[in-house]
């Protein structure tokens, strides 16, 4: 897994790379606290697009972030998320407090 | 002719061997054509079933065997996974959705779930010497002739 962001007008854009299962979840959840820790935005966008895989772990840790930002009152977004995904996310409900924007 | 073949391979309940695990079975499985999609299904599918291995059959530091069973017949793939750790207690309830027994760990317990909805059938057997998934999906989009 490979994380990179950049924050543009107030918005973290997050793009993960790779992997998103049990082995890679403990440095994705370390990696997007990290980088979530600074009081630079108001608003997080995560671009899966170049997410190549996730499983249900994936849903635990990006649940896990959006209850961090919650108590900052900071949104987070899902973007590009590959069909499979997609089919996960509308599974376990996540676009209900993680909206997805096209 | 009833088509068939199987391949089986045992590894350590160690979280790296997850992505090895799910190439191994979707290599397997190109013998019989399956679409990206069908092919992605069985991956999560089995993604799913290694990491309940890995997470919960062994709570010890001393980490057991994971046994990834593949079997094709005709255009039907089964995938059986098993462990021999300390097994489910209830069964009925691991597989209910956002049911985890590690709440504090931020597990979405949607594995079961997951395994449900992209393949036909899941079978879980699990005492306190294991706990066996296996998991059956018909390749629909199977339209060339096979290797073999």
């Amino acid at each position: 897994m490979q994380i990179k962001n950049r924050v543009h007008n107030g918005v973290m854009y997050v793009l993960l790379c790779g992997e998103l299962d049990e082995h890679s979840a403990t440095y994705t959840r370390l990696t997007l606290d990290e980088m979530f820790s600074s009081e630079k935005f108001n608003k997080i966008v995560i671009d899966l697009s170049e997410l190549v895989f996730m499983d249900s772990t994936g849903i635990g840790v990006l649940i896990g972030r959006y209850k961090r930002m919650k108590d900052k009152d900071i949104p987070i977004y899902i973007a590009n998320p590959s069909k499979h995904a997609e089919k996960i996310f509308k599974m376990t409900g996540l676009y209900d407090i993680m909206p997805k924007i096209v | 002719m009833k088509y068939s073949n199987f391949m089986e391979v045992t590894f350590k309940a160690m979280s790296v061997n997850e992505g090895f695990a799910r190439v191994c079975v979707a290599s397997f499985c190109v013998q019989l054509n399956p679409s990206v999609d069908e092919i992605t299904d069985i991956k999560t599918a089995v993604s799913e079933a290694v990491t309940n291995c890995v997470v919960h059959a062994y709570p010890t530091s001393v980490k057991g065997d994971v046994i990834l069973r593949c079997e094709l017949e005709d255009d039907t793939v089964t995938i059986t996974v098993s462990d021999k750790g300390v097994g489910i207690k209830d069964v009925i309830k691991a597989r209910e959705p956002f049911y985890t027994s590690k709440p504090s760990a931020e597990r979405s317990g949607m594995g079961f779930t997951v395994m449900e909805s992209f393949m036909d059938d899941v079978q879980v057997l699990s005492n306190s010497f294991g706990t066996s998934v296996k998991m059956t999906k018909k390749i629909s989009s199977n339209v060339t002739e096979k290797v073999g």
